[in-house]
C-alpha cells in the first residue's frame, strides 16, 4: 500500500508540475495576475507530494519491503538502518527521485525567498523549473520507477547494497552533489526568464547571484566529499582519477565558477550580459549532460550506474528539448540583452574575463578528454577504441590552473573600468617578490630538493595568500580600529577572500601530496616492522571479526612516532555475506599535516600479508580548501546587500529596467 | 560571419555532441575485427612485472591455450574488468592468463594486483607501448586468445564480464580445444 501511495504522490506531483510549467508562463504572457499567482502554491504542492513520495520509498527500505523491486535489489534485512536509508538513493531509480525532490526543493525555496521579485519574473522562473521537473518526473515514472513491485514472486531477502556504497560518504555525497547540480537550474531558469523578457539588468544579476553561489557551494562540498570517499573507501590512496563520472561533476563546477565571476561583472558594470546568460545555460546543461553520461552507460566508468540504452535514449531526448531549446532561444534573443558599457585594457572586467576564458577552456579540454574515446571511435570505427589517461588531463589542466592563480592575484587588486599599471605594481610588487622568494626558499630549507613543480605551486599559492593579507592590511589602514574595520568589510568581500584562500590551500595540498607522499607495499609477517620518516609501523597479525552483514580479516598495526607509542590501526578486508563481494576497508588517520593510511592486501600463505602503508603529507588540505571555498560561497550568499537592495530593485525593475550609471542597449 | 549567426554556435556545438552521444548509445560495445586474427602472436621479450631482472619471451607462451590481457591501472574499464578476470582464471585452470601491463607505472600495477588478486600466471611490462603497437591495440583493455600453436584466434576490445565470457569466449574455446 505504502509504495503505491508513493507512486501516486509522484504522479500527482507530475500533474502539478505540468500545471506549473504552463499556467504561470501563460499568465506572464497574458499579464494575468491570477495565473501568475498560482506559481507559488504550485511550487509548494509539488514539493509536498515529492517529499511524501520520497518518504514512502524510505519507508519501504526501512521495513524491508522486498516486494518493491528497487528495494530488493539494493537492500538487505541485515543492512544497518542508516545504510537502509542511504540506499534510497544508492542506485539509479531512487537517486532520480532524490534528484526531482531536490529540484522541487530549490523551486520551493525560490518561491519562499523571493517575495520581492516582480511576479512576472517569478512566474517565468518557476515555470521553467516546472518544465524541467516535468521532463525528469516523466523519465522517472515511465522508464525507471522506483516503486515497481514484484508481487508474484517476492524474494525473501534483498540482494544488498553495493558494498562500495556502504559508507558515510555515500549518505552525504549524492545529496550535496545533487543540491549543486540541480541548484544551477535556478540560474538557468533566471537566464531563460531574462531571454524571454529581454530584461537583463543589475537587478537581474543581483537576484541570480545568491542562488548561483549557493548551488556552487553545495557542488563544491559534493565534489570534495566524492573525492574524499574515493580516497578512503576505494582504498587506492588516490583522491582524483579523471574518471568520466568525476569529470562530469567537475565541468559544471568550473562553469559555475566562471558564472559566479561573470555575474559579478554583469551586476556591477552591466556588461558580459549574453555571455553570463550563456554560462548560466551551460552550467545547468553540463549538469544534465553529467546525469546522462552517468546513467546511460555511454562511457565506461568505475562508478557509473547500470547500463540501459533505452533510458539513455529518453534522457537524450530530454537533453535535446531542455538544452537545445534554451540554446535556440539564446541564439534568437541574445542580441536583445546586449550591454555596451566600456572598459579599458587593465580593469577588473578584463581580469574576470581572463578568469572566464581559462575556466571555459579548462572545461572544454575536460569535455574533449571525456568524450574523446567516443569521438575516436566514431571516426576510426569500433576496432579503434582508446582510453584517455590522467596524463592528458594533468598536462593540460595544471598549466591552466597556474595561469588562473596568477590572474587571480592581479584581478582582485584591479579596479572596475580602468586600473593603472603603476597602481598594480605599487600594490603587488612586494607580494610578488615575497611569494617568489619564500616559494623557492621554503621547499629548499625543508626538503633540500629542487623540485620546480613544488616551487611553482608554492609561489602561486603564496601569491594568492600574501595578496589577500596585503589587501586586508591596506583596506584597514587609516581606520581607528583595525578589527572593527575588518568586520565592516562585508560578507561578500570576506566570502571572496575565503574562497580564494581555499584555492591556495587546495593548491598546496595537491602539490605536496603528489610530490612528497611515501607509498610502500610490503609483505609483513606478524612482528615485522617498517619505518617511514619518524613513524614506525609494526604488524601484529590478522584476526577474524564479524560485522552486521560481513565478516572481516582485521589486522592490527602498531604505530610509533620517534620511538614512542603513537596509535594503533586496524585495516580490514571485508567479505559481504549477501553478495560475497570483498571490500578493502583502509584505516586512515587524518592529520593537519599528514595522513597515515594502511590497507590490507592478500594473505601470502605463510601467515604473512601484503600490507599497504602510505604517508601522505598535506592531503587533508585538499578537502579543507574545498570546504573553505564552500564557506566563502555561503558567506557571499549571506551578504546583507541582497536583502537590503531586494525591495528597491524589485520596484526599480518594474518601473525602469536601466540601472543608474550604465549605458544600456 | 554576422554577429547574429555566431549566436547559433553553442547550439550547433551542442547538437553535434548530441549526435555523438546518440552514436555512443547504439554501438555494439564488444565488436572488433582484427588484422592479427589467425596470425601468429608477435615475437617479444619483455621484463617480468614482479621481477624486473627476469624476462618473459613469446617462446615461453607456447603449448596450451593462452589468454593475453592488455591492461593498465589508469584505465577505468580495466578496474571494472579485473574481478571477472580473477574469477574466470580460477574457473578455467587450463587457460594460462598472461597480463600485459601497458604504459603503466609498474609499482602501481604491482600494488593493484596484490590488492585485488592476480589472475595472471605471467605479467609483463610494456612501459613504452611497443608490444601494444605490435599487437595493434587501440587502448586498454584488450584481450587475445592464443591457441596451442601460438596463433591468435580471437581479439576482444573492451571489458570482459561473465556474460561476454559465456557468449563469446566459450564458443571460440570449444573450437580451439
Amino acid at each position: 500500500m505504502i509504495p503505491e501511495l508513493g507512486n501516486f504522490a509522484a504522479m500527482l506531483a507530475l500533474c502539478l508540475a505540468a500545471g506549473q510549467a504552463v499556467i504561470p508562463m501563460a499568465g506572464a504572457y497574458y499579464r494575468n495576475q491570477l495565473w501568475m499567482g498560482l506559481a507559488r502554491p504550485l511550487a509548494a504542492g509539488i514539493w509536498v507530494f515529492l517529499l511524501l513520495s520520497f518518504a514512502c520509498l524510505a519507508y519501504a527500505f526501512m521495513h524491508d519491503d522486498f516486494s518493491v523491486a528497487y528495494v530488493a535489489r539494493n537492500s538487505n534485512s541485515l543492512l544497518p538502518v542508516y545504510y537502509k536509508f542511504a540506499a534510497v538513493w544508492g542506485a539509479h531509480e531512487g537517486s532520480l527521485l532524490l534528484w526531482v525532490l531536490i529540484l522541487s526543493t530549490w523551486a520551493y525555496a525560490v518561491s519562499l525567498l523571493s517575495r520581492d521579485l516582480p511576479l512576472d519574473i517569478l512566474a517565468r522562473v518557476l515555470s521553467v523549473m516546472g518544465l524541467v521537473l516535468v521532463g525528469f518526473l516523466m523519465f522517472m515514472l515511465f522508464t525507471s520507477n522506483p516503486f515497481e513491485r514484484m508481487l508474484l514472486n517476492t524474494p525473501a531477502e534483498g540482494t544488498d547494497l553495493n558494498p562500495l556504497l556502504q559508507d558515510f560518504g555515500l549518505i552525504v555525497h549524492p545529496p550535496f552533489l545533487y543540491m549543486g547540480y540541480v541548484g544551477f537550474s535556478v540560474a538557468f531558469a533566471f537566464a531563460i526568464a531574462a531571454l524571454l523578457t529581454g530584461r537583463l539588468d543589475a537587478a537581474w544579476a543581483r537576484w541570480t547571484r545568491p542562488w548561483t553561489n549557493a548551488a556552487w557551494a553545495f557542488l563544491t562540498v559534493g565534489i570534495a566529499l566524492g573525492s574524499w570517499w574515493a580516497y578512503y573507501e576505494l582504498g587506492w590512496g588516490g583522491w582524483w582519477f579523471w574518471d568520466p563520472v568525476e569529470n562530469v561533476s567537475f565541468m559544471p563546477w568550473l562553469i559555475g565558477t566562471a558564472l559566479i565571476h561573470s555575474l559579478a561583472v554583469t551586476e556591477k558594470r552591466g556588461v558580459f550580459k549574453s555571455w553570463t546568460v550563456l554560462l548560466a545555460i551551460a552550467a545547468f546543461s553540463l549538469s544534465l549532460l553529467g546525469a546522462f553520461i552517468v546513467r546511460s552507460g555511454v562511457i565506461t566508468s568505475v562508478h557509473a550506474f547500470a547500463v540501459d540504452p533505452e533510458r539513455g535514449l529518453v534522457l537524450l531526448a530530454l537533453l535535446l528539448v531542455i538544452i537545445g531549446g534554451s540554446l535556440f532561444l539564446y541564439a534568437l534573443r541574445a542580441p536583445v540583452v546586449k550591454g555596451t558599457a566600456s572598459y579599458a585594457g587593465y580593469s577588473r572586467e578584463i581580469f574576470l574575463l581572463v578568469n572566464n576564458v581559462i575556466l571555459v577552456v579548462a572545461t572544454a579540454m575536460i569535455l574533449l578528454g571525456t568524450l574523446f574515446p567516443l569521438i575516436h571511435e566514431a571516426i576510426y570505427g569500433e576496432a579503434n577504441r582508446v582510453s584517455i589517461g590522467p596524463p592528458y588531463f594533468n598536462t593540460l589542466f595544471l598549466p591552466l590552473m597556474a595561469m588562473l592563480a596568477f590572474a587571480l592575484g592581479i584581478g582582485t587588486y584591479s579596479r572596475w573600468k580602468r586600473t593603472s599599471v603603476q597602481y598594480l605594481w605599487q600594490q603587488l610588487s612586494k607580494v610578488l617578490f615575497a611569494s617568489v622568494a619564500l616559494g623557492i626558499v621554503l621547499p629548499l630549507l625543508i626538503t633540500g630538493e629542487v623540485n620546480f613543480g613544488v616551487m611553482l605551486a608554492l609561489v602561486l599559492a603564496l601569491w594568492i595568500v600574501l595578496g589577500i593579507a596585503n589587501d586586508l592590511w591596506h583596506k584597514t589602514a587609516n581606520k581607528p580600529s583595525r578589527v572593527k574595520a575588518l568586520v565592516e568589510l562585508g560578507r561578500s568581500y570576506w566570502g571572496m577572500q575565503l574562497a580564494h584562500f581555499g584555492m591556495a590551500v587546495i593548491m598546496c595540498g595537491i602539490c605536496f601530496t603528489s610530490n612528497h607522499s611515501v607509498e610502500e607495499d610490503v609483505r609483513m609477517a606478524p612482528g615485522d616492522s617498517m619505518s617511514i620518516g619518524s613513524y614506525e609501523f609494526t604488524f601484529d597479525g590478522v584476526v577474524e571479526r564479524s560485522g552486521p552483514n560481513y565478516v572481516a580479516d582485521s589486522a592490527t598495526i602498531q604505530v610509533t612516532k620517534n620511538g614512542e607509542k603513537y596509535l594503533t590501526m586496524h585495516p580490514e578486508k571485508r567479505r559481504y555475506l549477501a553478495t560475497g563481494a570483498v571490500q578493502t576497508e583502509a584505516d586512515i588517520r587524518v592529520g593537519l599535516f599528514r595522513d597515515l593510511f594502511t590497507a590490507l592486501g592478500d594473505p601470502r600463505g605463510d601467515g604473512s600479508w601484503v600490507v599497504r602503508i602510505h604517508y601522505k603529507p598535506f592531503v587533508f588540505w585538499i578537502w579543507f580548501g574545498a570546504f573553505l571555498m564552500a564557506c566563502g560561497g555561503v558567506l557571499a550568499v549571506l551578504d546583507k546587500r541582497y536583502r537590503k537592495l531586494r525591495v528597491r530593485d524589485g520596484k526599480a525593475a518594474t518601473a525602469a529596467p536601466i540601472p543608474a550609471g550604465t549605458a544600456e542597449a | 560571419m554576422s554577429n547574429r549567426a555566431k549566436l547559433f554556435i553553442p547550439g550547433f556545438f551542442f547538437v553535434s555532441m548530441l549526435g555523438l552521444l546518440l552514436f555512443g548509445l547504439f554501438r555494439d560495445p564488444n565488436l572488433l575485427p582484427s588484422a592479427l586474427v589467425n596470425r601468429p602472436l608477435p615475437e617479444f621479450s619483455r621484463p617480468d612485472l614482479f621481477d624486473e631482472t627476469a624476462v618473459i619471451t613469446s617462446d615461453m607462451l607456447k603449448g596450451g591455450v593462452f589468454l593475453v590481457n592488455v591492461w593498465a591501472t589508469w584505465c577505468p574499464p580495466c578496474h571494472v574488468e579485473h574481478p571477472y578476470l580473477v574469477e574466470i582464471s580460477e574457473r578455467e585452470p587450463d587457460i594460462t592468463f598472461v597480463g600485459v601491463n601497458y604504459k603503466d607505472d609498474p609499482k602501481l600495477a604491482r600494488e593493484f594486483l596484490d590488492e585485488r588478486g592476480n589472475p595472471f600466471k605471467h605479467s609483463l611490462v610494456d612501459a613504452d607501448g611497443h608490444l601494444g603497437i605490435d599487437l595493434g591495440i587501440a587502448g586498454a583493455p584488450e584481450t587475445f586468445l592464443v591457441d596451442a600453436t601460438g596463433t591468435i584466434r580471437y581479439r576482444h576490445v573492451g571489458v570482459i564480464d561473465n556474460k561476454i565470457w559465456d557468449e563469446v569466449f566459450e564458443p571460440i574455446l570449444e573450437q580451439i580445444k
